[in-house]
């Protein structure tokens, strides 16, 4: 077990890094929000608004050679993985400049180069994805990390117990943090689970278990970095559940009239970009600073909507192609 | 030539697989110190260790979603499932996640991945552990489907299908385990999506796979007797499919008849018969009939299992019925 320590010496470089980040995915995804409204974007999207805390300080606790799997909500996880935002744009505005060639959308986005196994529609799927891939660092001898990013709703699923039963058996080096937003679509956790904190199941496995703020980027990081050291020294996986809320509906377009507004208003006090914004001016950063990032964000992510809306669109013979990797026409056309 | 079973060609085909490429690891129930219900890995813990033999816990959702993830990485898992029946508790990594990743990541990742399962009736092992499922994989586009029917083709198309980079299904029928035929000593690859002529005939083909070929041979012998001389065209794999070897047959018999032993409605054999009816109407001199498995649960009483699933008899009929049809 480990505790967050509040002593911790941070640079200042990573503690503008970690707010760039929060910020650049709270620009991103406030941006998708006005494209939906206007009819620009299609499908389904799942906005982190009022998670970033919890996404940011996961990522900062990893190398660039760890793997992470997503969810359906994981714009977050890919920016924080470093992701670019104008290929991410892209892909959700379906053009081929994007990372799958506009052919994943907002739930698919991947790039096994930056450690992302994809993010998944389907709630739970990317445990055993990211078990398996700790399994393959585990065959190897290689020190990489595997971090399985789910929600509240996928704990429940058999792919969680499945997993982290196998991984914890065979000490596979992987860190399974759950995002504990409160709200499975509309099923609030407490009324389908009987346990305060789902951390706590990590005793049924006999693996460490923390349950952290997951508004408080810094307890995050602290929190998933033990876990990662923990993993990497070949001690086996962990379970880091962050206690956050999601700002918005389910995906856009949801009044979340299921959640009371009084308790959506008591976390939009807690907003973890404010919060962390408030402690960098303790720590003597500058104002301007400050904002100079919020401009240059600002600035990112309107070119970024700029390039996707610019892009072309895949070309239609493109709808059969990567099917398969060989014998691909034979295979698609019977 | 040497006389193997097909649970040993499989063996076979496996080791000498893993000997040539570390990344080629195999998970399932029983995959250690028992080495398979059946045989198949046989000694691979002593000699590959526990990394790459990796015996899993029940819990076919959850390591065939690993193997998804490992493959991701560049690993190369032979998954086996004890029984295609329990396939239902692990579609979602087969059907959402493998099948799918390359095309969802716009050709990024390949899933090098095969899944091995056992299949079919005849061994009293009723509803639950007896089904042919083929027709739940040729669905779903981004799957392979092989289905064999003898230790040579099974030695063959196992080795292609663990050195294909897409996700493979290969199902082995239960009751050819213990077939034995002649297999090559030396190296046997055999491509996937090539089928193979099983017996020359000009009057009718039967269009087969797996058990249901054995059964389509001895219908062939028993309708020599009648004078009527058939084909028997052996799939081997569904997809790829095979369509110039179907085409070539049908253009020479122009009649047919296809087998399988899953459940008639849906099934793969409407499949053909639809592509055939669609391509090559006008070489038809008869409507294309389908022998199936009854659309029933698999029983377990004997005469009712044997009722079940298709055999030569009824074969013999189907063909009677195609090559004596009159407009």
């Amino acid at each position: 077990m480990w505790i967050h320590l509040n002593e911790k010496q941070y640079s200042k470089e990573m503690l503008l890094h970690m707010y760039e980040n929060m910020l650049r995915i709270r620009k991103f995804e406030t941006k998708l929000t006005e494209c939906f409204m206007k009819g620009m974007l299609a499908g389904n999207i799942h906005t982190c608004v009022g998670q970033e805390a919890t996404v940011v300080g996961t990522c900062q606790a990893l190398e660039k050679r760890d793997f992470i799997t997503s969810t359906h909500r994981g714009h977050g996880h890919c920016i924080a993985k470093g992701a670019k935002t104008d290929k991410m744009m892209a892909e959700l505005f379906g053009k081929v400049t994007g990372y799958c060639r506009g052919k994943g959308g907002s739930m698919h986005v991947a790039d096994i180069s930056l450690g992302i196994l994809g993010a998944n529609g389907i709630v739970g799927a990317g445990i055993p994805i990211a078990t398996g891939s700790g399994l393959t660092s585990k065959i190897r001898k290689s020190d990489e990390v595997t971090l399985s990013f789910f929600g509240d709703g996928a704990s429940n699923h058999g792919t969680f117990h499945e997993s982290i039963n196998m991984a914890a058996a065979w000490k596979l080096p992987v860190v399974y943090l759950c995002e504990n937003n409160q709200y499975g679509v509309s099923v609030n956790i407490n009324t389908v689970t009987n346990t305060e904190n789902i951390a706590v199941r990590a005793q049924g496995y006999g693996i460490p278990g923390i349950t952290v703020d997951g508004n408080d980027v810094l307890a995050v990081y602290e929190a998933v970095k033990a876990a990662v050291q923990y993993a990497r020294e070949g001690n086996g996986p962990s379970i880091v559940e962050c206690k956050t809320y999601r700002m918005r509906g389910h995906y856009e377009g949801d009044p979340a009239a299921y959640r009371s507004k009084e308790v959506t208003e008591e976390w939009r006090k807690k907003d973890p970009i404010d919060r962390f914004r408030a402690y960098l001016l303790t720590l003597g950063i500058e104002d301007d600073e400050l904002t100079a990032i919020e401009g240059a964000m600002d600035k990112e992510i309107e070119e970024a909507t700029e390039f996707a809306i610019t892009s072309p669109y895949p070309d239609v013979s493109e709808v059969t192609l990567d099917v398969y990797t060989s014998d691909n026409e034979r295979s698609v056309i019977r | 030539m040497s006389k193997l079973s097909m649970s040993k060609a499989i063996r076979e085909a496996i080791y000498e697989e893993m000997l040539r490429d570390e990344n080629v690891i195999v998970m399932g129930e029983d995959m250690g110190r028992m080495g398979n219900p059946f045989g198949i890995t046989e000694g691979f813990l002593d000699k590959f260790g526990p990394d790459r033999v990796v015996e899993t816990p029940i819990c076919e959702s959850g390591f065939t979603g690993m193997a998804v993830g490992a493959a991701m990485r560049g690993i190369r898992p032979v998954v086996e499932l004890m029984y295609v029946d329990f396939i239902g508790v692990a579609m979602d990594p087969v059907m959402n996640q493998a099948a799918k990743m390359r095309y969802m990541t716009g050709g990024q990742v390949n899933i090098p991945m095969v899944v091995r399962a056992p299949m079919g009736a005849g061994r009293r092992n009723a509803g639950q552990h007896s089904q042919c499922l083929e027709t739940l994989f040729t669905h779903i586009p981004g799957l392979k489907v092989v289905s064999p029917s003898t230790p040579a083709d099974a030695k063959g198309l196992l080795k292609s299908a663990i050195r294909d980079e897409d996700p493979v299904i290969f199902l082995e029928h239960k009751t050819l385990y213990a077939i034995k035929d002649e297999v090559p000593e030396e190296e046997h690859i055999i491509p996937l999506g090539e089928a193979d002529v099983k017996r020359e005939g000009k009057d009718v083909t039967i269009i087969a796979w797996s058990r249901q070929v054995l059964f389509a041979l001895e219908a062939a012998k028993e309708l020599e007797k009648d004078g009527i001389d058939a084909e028997v065209l052996d799939l081997r794999t569904l997809v790829p499919l095979d369509w110039e070897a179907i085409k070539k047959s049908v253009c020479k018999t122009h009649n047919v008849v296809i087998v399988q032993e899953g459940y008639r409605r849906s099934g793969y054999a409407g499949e053909i018969a639809t592509q055939i009816m669609e391509e090559l109407f006008d070489e038809l001199d008869s409507p294309v009939e389908r022998v199936a498995g009854l659309n029933t649960v698999p029983p377990f009483s004997p005469p009712l299992e044997d009722a079940f699933f298709p055999n030569s008899n009824d074969i013999v009929k189907a063909v009677k019925k195609v090559v004596n049809f009159k407009l």
